[in-house]
Order: C-alpha cells, then structure tokens, then sequence
C-alpha cells in the first residue's frame, strides 16, 4: 500500500524532470523552438508577433507605449519614416527642402500616396493631423513632442486657437511647416505616431471608435481587420498604400501578452514569429542554444537612480550625491543582473544616440579601490562617518529586476561607505504620485526612454520646467545649456555646449544613471529583414517570411 | 419558494450598493490617477481629459452620476481602453471567463465527485490513499506552477496542445486542467467525508436492511445526502474560480474578464474595475442563491421561509 503514494512521485517528479529538459543529453531538447511559419493554402504568409501590453487606443494622437507605437507604424505613415537602421527615411513625402535659417520645410507628398479607401492623402490631411495633436480637446500625450512647430506650445496651453499652428497646406501635395525655432532634431519627430495624419471623415464620423476594425482608414501598409481586446490586433496588406509593391508580408497578428515566460512558451511551440521580452533568467540558455534568433540591440534608454534634492539628505549636497553615484558598481548590475548585453551608464545620454559622444564621469575608469576610497573621502567631505552614517531610502516601482539592483545598490551603499538603507517598493502608479510630489522621496529609480533619436530627448528630461521634475533640479547654468543646444544645427559648436551641458549635469549629480537599455527580441531565422536599429522601431512592411 | 426567492433577490439589492460604494471609495482613495504616467501631461491637457470623464466634479457629483448610470445598465466608457466602453469589455470578457469557469466547475464535480465516493466506499484501502495522495497533491500544488509545468510539457517539449491563446476547444484544455484540479481535489477530499458519514447514518443503515442492492443504496439513498456540503461549497468554488482565473488567463493568454480586472485596478481605470466588481457581486450573489435552492431540491429536511 506504500507502494501506491511512491507511484503518484514518480509520475509527478518525472514531470517535473522532463519539463526541466532532464539530464540535457539531447542539446537541442534543452531549448526546443518550433520552425513553423505560418503560410496559408492560398500562399498568405502571416507574421505572428508578440507586443507587450494591450494599447489603450489605437488613436495616433491618443495613443501611449510601444505596443501601441508598433502598431500604429504598421498602419499610418507619416512624412518621414525610420529605415530598419535607424535613419530617417522619406515615407508619404517623397522629398523636402529645408529654408537657410532653418524655420521652414517644404514637403513634397508622394502622387501615388493613398488612404486604404483609395482616396489620395493631401497635404490637408497632414494639417489636419497635427493640428488635431496638439489640439488641447484631442488631449494628446505627445503633444509636447510637437513644441518645435511655431505656435504649438502656445496652442497646447489653450492660448492659440489649434488652427494657428505653423503647418499649411500649399497645394494637394506640398504641405509647409514653419518653426518657432531652428530644431536640429525635428525631422525626427515626424516619423512619431503623433505626428501621423488621420482620416478626416472616418474621425468625424465614428469619433472615438473610428480605430475600429470597419470603421478605421489607413495610410500605411497595412489596415485593420479584427481587434479582439486582449486576445489579438489582425491587419491586413493595404492595396492602396504607395509601396505596396515591396510589401512582402500579407497579415500581421500582434498578440498582447505581458508575462514574459508565457511569451517565450508560445514563441517555442510555434505560435509566434517574434518574441518582444526573454525572461533574465532565461537569457543565458537562449544565448547557448538559439544565438541565431536573439536580437540584442542597443537603445534609446536610461535606466537611473533620482535623488531628491527639494529635501535632506540630498539638498545642498553634491558631495554626497557624487559619493553615491561613484560607489555604485555599474558592472556588476549588468553582469549579474540585468544580463541582456545592457551598457554600464557613466554619462547621461546612451551611446546609441546618433552622432554624439557623450561625456563620461571622469572616474569611470579607475579600479575599484581607487573609486571607492574617492567615494568614501567625498562621503566624509559631506559630513558622515561611521558613527554618524547617512539613513536613506531607495523606492522603487514593485518589479522583480527593480528589486535587485536596489538590493544590490544597496549592499553597495552598505559596504563601501558604511550607509543605512532602507528598500521601500511601491505599486506603479502609488510609486509616480510619490515621485511627483517629492514630498518623501528620497532616492528613486526610474527610467527614461528617448522619442527620437536626439540627445535633446535626454537633455529636456533634466530641464527644471520640464513635466516630471522628481529631483526637484533647477539650475540656472544647466537650464541656460539645455536650451541653447536645442536650437543650434547639429556640429562641433552644438556638441561643445551638449557636452557641457552633460558635465553639468554630471557634476551636480542630480541623477545616478546606472546602465543603458537594450532591446531583446527573438526572431524566427524565416523571418528575414531584420535589422538591428537603436531607435527599436521594427515595421512589418520591411520584414518577409521566407519559408 | 417563489416568495423565498425574490425575497434574497431584494436583499441582494443593498448588498451590491455597497459593494459599489465600497469599489468607489477605494478606488478614489488610492494614490495616482489614470493619466497618470512617466510623462507629465500639459496641464490644460490633463484638465480636457479630466472634463472628459466628469473627474473635475466633486466625488458626491461622480458618485451620484454613476449610480445612476448603473442603474440604467450603462457602465460608462473605459479609462484605458478609450476606444470602447465598459459595457463592450465586459460583453467580449465574460463569455469567456464563463466558459473557462464553467468547465473548470464540471471538470471538478465530474472526476472529483467519483474520486471522492470511490475512496470512502474503499476506506483505507489501496483506492482510497491513491485519491488522496492525488487530491492532496492537486491541493498543493499552486496552479501557476501547475499551468507552466502544463505548457512546458504538453506544448513546448510536445507538440499537443497550443501554449496560449484562444481559438478551438483545445485552447481551454491546459486552462481548464490549471484552475479546476484544486477545486476538484478538494470536491474529491469533502465527497469522501461526507460520503463516509452518510453511509453511516440511520437512513442508509435502513435502507440496507430492507435489503436494497448496494448500487441503489449508494446511488439513490447515500448520495444526494452526501452531496449537500458539495453544494454549500459550490458558493466560494464560484469565488475561487473568478479570482483564479485572473493568474491562468494571464498565464494562457486568454482574454477573459481576469485580466481587466488586474489591469484596470493598475491603470486606475475608475469605471472598468468597478463594473467587473459590481458584475462579480452580482455573479456570487446569483451563485449563492441557486445553491440555496438546490439545497431544498437534494436534502427534504431543508425548508424555505
């Protein structure tokens, strides 16, 4: 009768055994990937990919997050678009001329650009589209991105009305943007979805359900077919879009998945082309048996610590923030931790920016005693000692990788100069009010993610008018750099100002940048026409299934 | 019985209202808003979405306006699904938090019920300690450990099943196995007891005296009784389904109402959590009530007043 419970381990634990692919005699059974793209009797190939999050609205003006992003550049396309590497591209408009002084471009849309209906896109419709973003009635979440364009901030404001804004139609196809000042980077901002045109009539007639499958028109390859919250986003091939010609792929499912591990099963039992998140843990098996599907990129991301300066300890100490900051060992957060290739941050703005060589701590590359006994001498420049240690806290947004850097930072805090920090994890939306308000926040992590591939995206974050000031910086000087670099073209002169701008901002420490961010994508070896790209913006259209 | 029941319907009433009430407060009273995010809004953008949904009135104003929306069935538009209303996100999640939830429910009754009788009927034999090793197994393991392990063998290493998704029948297979084997385990562990007492008591005692087959005894006379703290735990099951569903269908994939009601508490969508919640009342409280009635319908003893 023993013998009857022993049965019941012995089914259980050898479950157990193969699900944890057993003793890995059979390499390929440790990391088994199904090879089977989807090709349907009529030859419809059909690119199944995983996004993330379900997006709240597929409204081009409304919308937020990459999900909805991915989307969007599927089915609208705006002036300009990326390239699979990263350069800015013509998209609707076939050219563009730029004045001398840099305040006004000229766009030539394409002849044979369409709507899904058929209509012709007109330059109209781009006037349309921007006024309708920064139109304080459409309440658009981007609408600062369009600040460059002449009276838009006022506009934003409600100051305007939105049919002031520099954007004019001069005929059908030519469509004129003026400036309120020159902006190096503005190209870039019109290859946002904020910045896409919409289809008037299907807007004034469906009003917010005009995204809708049915009721949506496009311009972009493709268009909608079915939305299924929370299941599944079908489009389909636009016939009428310009380039339909070198449209490889006929339908694009994106599935809405937010747990990781459940993302990687579906993409190794052969339900998904492409994969959006690898699980840490499971980086290093997908490395050994699968190289040829990750996809690691770096990015437009910056993953920081805030101090608070608005309160003790952090107000009127740049010493102690510096020691802070040095005595954290950004190598061993991405060795250990963090794992996916991610970049050690000793400056603010990511090396995957775009022609900038940003500046670095100058201790960035002392060895590690060197460092910390220049942390600890700082450390004691501000007042603390053993007997009288600093007491501060870490908060963090409640996340598995967020707790244990802080953990880590905070064993590094311990050690090196002999701090007493407390870990304090909060619910997302708690965790921002609390950031927002600084009344209690001491130091917080958060992350940065770049609009457009511009070190101004970075630098406007620290600029004191910008929205979320969680550390309370306001300098003059800074403030002063921010906005002259903005406006200047790009050359040796605007590097100088950035780079002292950077300086400053290192100097001051208002911010403990930790490490830049890459992408991670699995990819199908069939799928081809991938292109790593630091701006991780992947359109179906440049892709193809080649079974 | 008639009487008896829409007397509990009536009851029901207040009972929702301050569910309601209850989903409101809190969900106002937790920090961050639902525009809320890492990128600060331009004020008189935040103040044209804050008109939009009516949140610039007083919390009296808001409360008033959505009873009375409630009372007209009219759950409002989602926070944050802009594009479509509460009412739609319920309509499209439910069928299918009903089907899963539904199935899970056989699924237990079905294999738990002959599980349980089973072993009592073999007391401390060889019958009974396998389905009760296998019940407390079921009872142990979580089921996010079971639905990966599922995945893992069945769709990963083998190509049987889909990993995720919704689609055929085979989609709800591995949910359905996920969130009913804890139930039906313990369907299992209270047939057994009851069944055990039951074959105890007086009336089966007579019923073999007057010498019925042991099949008529056990089928016509010791089960119904037997079935009745089965019944009295089919109430919280209903509960246990609806807050288990919310991690399988995360896990699998499956659009169901679970997943709206975790996302909408964590994007602060005001409107969505609080029509799941008050349609979850309203699904507890009907569950309640019929268990109620089956009661009467399995056990004579039981009366209506």
């Amino acid at each position: 009768m023993r013998a009857v419970p022993l049965f019941c381990w012995l089914v259980v634990t050898s479950l157990l055994l193969a699900a944890c692919g057993g003793g890995g005699e059979d390499e390929r059974s440790s990391f088994p990937v199904e090879i089977s793209p989807e090709v349907r009797d009529d030859g419809t190939t059909v690119f199944r990919r995983g996004n993330g999050a379900e997006p709240g609205t597929l409204d081009p003006h409304q919308a937020r997050g990459v999900p909805a992003a991915n989307i969007l550049r599927d089915l609208y396309e705006g002036l300009v678009s990326i390239s699979p590497t990263g350069e800015v591209e013509p998209g609707n408009a076939a050219d563009w001329t730029i004045s001398d002084d840099k305040l006004t471009y000229i766009f030539e849309l394409r002849a044979d650009a369409r709507w899904s209906n058929g209509e012709p896109v007109t330059a109209q419709d781009y006037v349309y589209g921007l006024r309708r973003a920064v139109d304080p009635a459409t309440a658009s979440p981007y609408a600062q991105l369009h600040t460059p364009i002449e009276h838009a901030a006022a506009i934003i404001d409600g100051d305007r009305p939105p049919d002031s804004l520099g954007v004019r139609a001069v005929d059908d196809h030519r469509l004129e943007i003026t400036l309120a000042e020159p902006t190096p980077y503005f190209l870039g901002t019109l290859a946002h979805p904020s910045s896409f045109p919409v289809y008037a009539p299907a807007v004034e007639a469906h009003g917010d359900a005009f995204t809708q499958p049915g009721n949506a028109v496009t311009n972009g390859a493709y268009t909608m077919d079915a939305w299924r919250v929370n299941s599944r986003i079908s489009l389909v091939r636009n016939d009428a879009y310009w380039d339909d010609a070198d449209t490889a792929i006929d339908r694009v499912e994106y599935y809405p998945i937010v747990d990781a591990n459940s993302e990687l099963s579906r993409y190794q039992a052969g339900e998904l082309d492409w994969a959006s998140m690898i699980p840490p843990s499971r980086l290093d098996a997908a490395r050994e048996h699968i190289p040829d599907q990750l996809q690691i990129e770096p990015t437009l991301g910056v993953y920081y610590y805030g101090l608070n300066v608005r309160r003790a300890p952090f107000k009127d100490a740049p010493e102690l923030r510096q020691a802070l900051s040095m005595a954290i060992d950004r190598e061993v957060i991405v060795d250990k931790i963090t794992r996916g290739g991610e970049i050690p941050a000793y400056g603010w703005i990511p090396p995957a920016v775009d022609g900038y060589e940003g500046a670095r701590f100058e201790w960035a590359d002392l060895p590690a005693d060197e460092r910390e006994a220049r942390a600890r001498a700082l450390y004691r420049e501000a007042g603390y000692s053993e007997d009288e240690p600093l007491q501060v806290e870490i908060r963090y947004n409640s996340n598995e990788a967020n707790k244990k850097i802080a953990s880590v930072i905070q064993a590094m805090w311990r050690s090196v100069l002999g701090a007493e920090v407390e870990l304090r994890n909060e619910e997302w939306k708690v965790f921002l009010d609390a950031v927002r308000s600084g009344r209690d926040t001491e130091a917080y992590r958060l992350a940065w993610i770049g609009d457009y591939d511009d070190p101004n995206t970075f630098f406007e974050l620290m600029n004191s008018d910008f929205g979320l000031n969680g550390t309370g910086y306001a300098s003059d000087a800074y403030d002063r750099l921010q906005e002259k670099q903005a406006h200047m073209p790009d050359g040796a002169e605007r590097d100088e100002v950035m780079h002292a701008a950077e300086a400053r901002l290192l100097a001051d420490s208002p911010v403990i940048p930790i490490y830049f961010y890459t992408s991670k994508y699995l990819v199908k070896p069939y799928v081809t026409g991938f292109e790593g790209n630091p701006l991780d913006i992947y359109y179906s259209k440049d892709l193809a299934i080649e079974p | 019985m008639l009487g008896y029941t829409l007397r509990r319907l009536a009851g029901a009433v207040p009972t929702l209202f301050i569910l309601l009430t209850l989903a409101f407060v809190m969900m106002r009273a937790a920090p961050g808003g639902p525009f809320d995010g890492d990128r600060e809004l331009p004020p008189q953008v935040r103040a044209n979405l804050e008109a939009k949904y009516h949140l610039d009135e007083s919390l009296y104003v808001q409360y008033g306006r959505y009873l009375w929306d409630v009372a007209r069935f009219d759950f409002g538009p989602s926070f944050q699904y802009r594009d479509v209303s509460v009412n739609d996100l319920i309509a499209s999640g439910f069928p299918v938090s009903a089907t899963l939830g539904a199935a899970s429910l056989a699924f237990a009754l079905i294999l738990g019920v002959p599980l349980g009788m089973a072993a009592a009927l073999r007391q401390n034999g060889a019958v009974d300690y396998t389905a009760m090793t296998a019940a407390m197994l079921g009872i142990s393991i979580p089921n996010f450990v079971l639905a990966p392990l599922m995945i893992l063998v069945f769709a990963v290493y083998n190509d049987w099943l889909p990993a995720g998704g919704l689609g055929g029948w085979q989609h709800y297979v591995m949910p359905v196995i996920a969130l009913g084997t804890a139930m039906m385990a313990y369907v299992a562990r209270l047939a057994r007891a009851s069944m055990i007492e039951v074959m105890r008591s007086n009336h089966v005692r007579t019923a073999r005296a007057k010498g019925l087959s042991a099949a008529r005894v056990v089928w016509v006379h010791a089960l119904p009784a037997a079935l009745t703290p089965i019944v009295s735990f089919l109430g919280p099951a209903a509960a246990g389904i609806i807050t288990g569903s919310v991690v399988i269908e995360t896990i699998f994939g499956i659009p169901g109402l679970g997943q709206f009601f975790v996302s909408g508490a964590l994007n602060r969508d005001y409107t969505l959590v609080m029509g799941v919640v008050l349609f979850y009342g309203i699904l507890i409280v009907g569950f309640n009530l019929l268990v109620d009635l089956l009661y009467g319908w399995l056990d004579p003893r039981v009366a209506y007043r």
